[in-house]
């Protein structure tokens, strides 16, 4: 009896831990974010099978870019990633859409295309190699790197 | 490049005309639930011969290793049952001159293979008989020269012509899988191309693993490979020469270009290219060069794969909201949605057979190879896994390879890829060895006929 409470009670903090960090099918956490600078994160995170940006990667984008008008001699490539559950080839074409809708955002806010190239690496480089939806989550994104 | 197959092999076939009114058939259209019991002998050969083909293979008894890889390749279709050895009463020599088909009979043998290994010349000639062990009659009797170290395609192409004679459809032995050797951890798997024999063995690697490569797939007419490569951080298609190591990018484009496949000719190159977010399919004429733009569409159109009479063009494409099959004709027009089910649809394979298209199915959660025919209708799904993808039809259109992920566990450990293959009929599920892990394979059409 005693058992079966600890282990439910368990159950609903894991899963409340789950929650507080994918909202809407978004990762939302920061566990593997890194920093391009001070406060400017360098990854955007997608909903299975879109290429949307969400409010919060707007957000992100937007610190980028202005990151990159104070900063105008360096170069970025936006390195777009799929989860596993997709094929192949089509994840090749889901990453470089991802990665080419952070690119458009980043063009609005003044950044020129030349200063941005676009890869994809598809379901190739997962950064999580859990087969779960928070892993799946975390895989589902656009990394900016400095390229130069 | 299939006359210079040809000569390099230098088989020469000698048939002996008859007609036999053989009592064994195999049926292949149905599941194989009892496989046909069939005496694979060792293939005979004289002291003299045995000692000189030690000398030149180093390989105690050539006659019998050959008759091991035709039992193999028979065991693992499904269709036949080899029998033990052990239980042969009559003396490979001696059956191969005239069975006792009463011994035979008495181990529940339906047919029978014999034959004969000399060395002559520097040339290894290996003849073999298949005979109707119930009607006490010879069906079948080749015989072939070859360079000896070509000793392992002898016992494949034996197979072949048994599979033939006793299913009446061309076999799938005397081939290639050429595919993605993969090590290393999940999030940076260094990727190699590999090729071997069907049955694993001869396995070669064709890159060392520096970039990363992914889709090769077979010429149909020829020994050329079309596949992904990650070269200088520019994903592109390239073409590569397995026999001369030659290779190049296809066309020249700004962006990505994946999802390659050749032809039925083998002339063209048909991939997708990515550009600003939107993926659309290209044709390559390996000719003259000319590009031409397939689909224009604001969808992801990739995975094309053309019918084998050139006619059509299978595709995936997300255009309805999710990704589906579609059939369009070669030159784009008439594009139409074929995958009605619940779920997802990728990854078509025209049938070297051109009645079916294979493909990969995303549904709950769970992924299915299965076949439908070419209008849509008749989905079949031949298995379902945690992951698994990218099918290829053995050249006769009876077998289908592809590759399968494991999940791994809470901490993200035990992840692998493998080979697995499955007959049309949804039996004969089987895991095909390769020396790593490995994923993407391309089955190649038979290397002799």
């Amino acid at each position: 009896m005693f058992l079966s409470f600890l282990l439910s009670a368990c159950a609903t903090q894991t899963s409340k831990k789950i929650d507080s960090q994918i909202q809407g099918d978004v990762y939302t956490g920061t566990d593997t974010v890194e920093y391009l600078a001070d406060g400017v994160p360098d990854r955007v995170f997608f909903a299975t099978n879109e290429s949307v940006l969400t409010t919060a990667s707007r957000e992100t984008l937007r610190k980028q870019a202005a990151w990159l008008r104070k900063n105008p001699e360096v170069t970025v490539v936006l390195e777009g990633h799929a989860d596993e559950r997709g094929t192949r080839e089509y994840n090749l074409a889901l990453g470089e859409r991802r990665a080419n809708a952070a690119k458009d955002y980043l063009m609005t806010y003044g950044i020129s295309s030349s200063r941005v190239s676009v890869i994809s690496y598809g379901k190739e480089r997962p950064v999580d190699s859990g087969s779960n939806p928070l892993a799946w989550s975390k895989n589902r994104r656009s990394v900016t790197v400095k390229a130069n | 490049m299939k006359n210079k197959i040809r000569l390099l092999f230098y088989i020469l076939l000698i048939l002996f005309p008859f007609k036999s009114l053989a009592l064994i058939e195999v049926d292949i259209t149905r599941g194989n639930l009892s496989p046909l019991p069939l005496a694979v002998s060792s293939l005979s050969s004289s002291e003299n011969d045995k000692e000189a083909l030690k000398k030149e293979l180093d390989i105690k008894d050539l006659g019998l290793e050959i008759s091991k890889i035709v039992e193999n390749n028979l065991k693992k279709s499904g269709l036949f049952n080899p029998l033990n050895k052990d239980a042969f009463l009559q003396k490979p020599d001696i059956a191969h001159l005239k069975p006792r088909f009463e011994d035979w009979a008495l181990i529940k043998a339906q047919a029978l293979i014999t034959g004969k290994v000399n060395f002559q010349d520097e040339k290894l000639r290996v003849e073999f008989r298949l005979w109707d062990v119930l009607a006490g009659k010879e069906m079948l009797a080749l015989a072939f020269t070859t360079v000896p170290k070509n000793w392992r395609r002898v016992g494949h192409i034996i197979s072949d012509k048994v599979y033939e004679r006793l299913t009446g459809e061309k076999g799938y032995f005397d081939t290639r899988i050429i595919y993605v050797s993969e090590k290393g951890p999940k999030t940076q798997r260094i990727k190699k191309l590999a090729i071997m024999d069907q049955d694993g063995f001869n396995t070669k690697y064709l890159t060392l693993g520096n970039e990363l490569v992914l889709t090769p797939r077979f010429n149909p007419t020829n020994q050329m490979v079309t596949y992904l490569s990650y070269f200088k951080n520019l994903p592109r298609v390239y073409l590569l020469d397995i026999e001369t190591g030659m290779q190049e990018v296809v066309g020249d484009f700004p962006g990505m270009t994946f999802a390659p496949r050749f032809s039925p000719d083998g002339k063209k190159i048909i991939m997708s290219f990515a550009m600003d977010g939107n993926s659309d399919i290209y044709t390559m004429d390996l000719e003259n060069r000319i590009v031409e733009r397939i689909t224009n569409h604001p969808s992801i159109d990739t995975s094309p794969s053309y019918s084998p009479d050139g006619k059509y063009i299978a595709f995936n494409s997300d255009r309805s909201g999710y990704q589906q099959i579609y059939v369009m004709k070669s030159d784009g027009t008439k594009v139409k949605r074929i995958s009605f089910g619940n779920g997802l649809y990728g990854t078509p394979v025209w049938s070297p057979r051109g009645d079916l298209i294979a493909f990969t199915k995303l549904h709950k959660g769970k992924f299915y190879i299965g076949v439908m025919r070419t209008n849509g209708k008749g989905e079949r799904l031949l298995t379902e896994n945690y992951y698994q993808e990218a099918p290829s039809w053995s050249p006769n259109g009876r077998v289908l390879i592809f590759y399968r992920e494991t999940k791994t566990n809470s901490k993200g450990e035990g992840f692998s890829a493998k080979l697995w293959s499955i007959d049309l009929t949804g039996y004969n599920e089987r895991l095909v060895e390769t020396e790593t892990d490995a994923s993407d394979p391309s089955w190649s059409s038979l290397l002799s006929n």
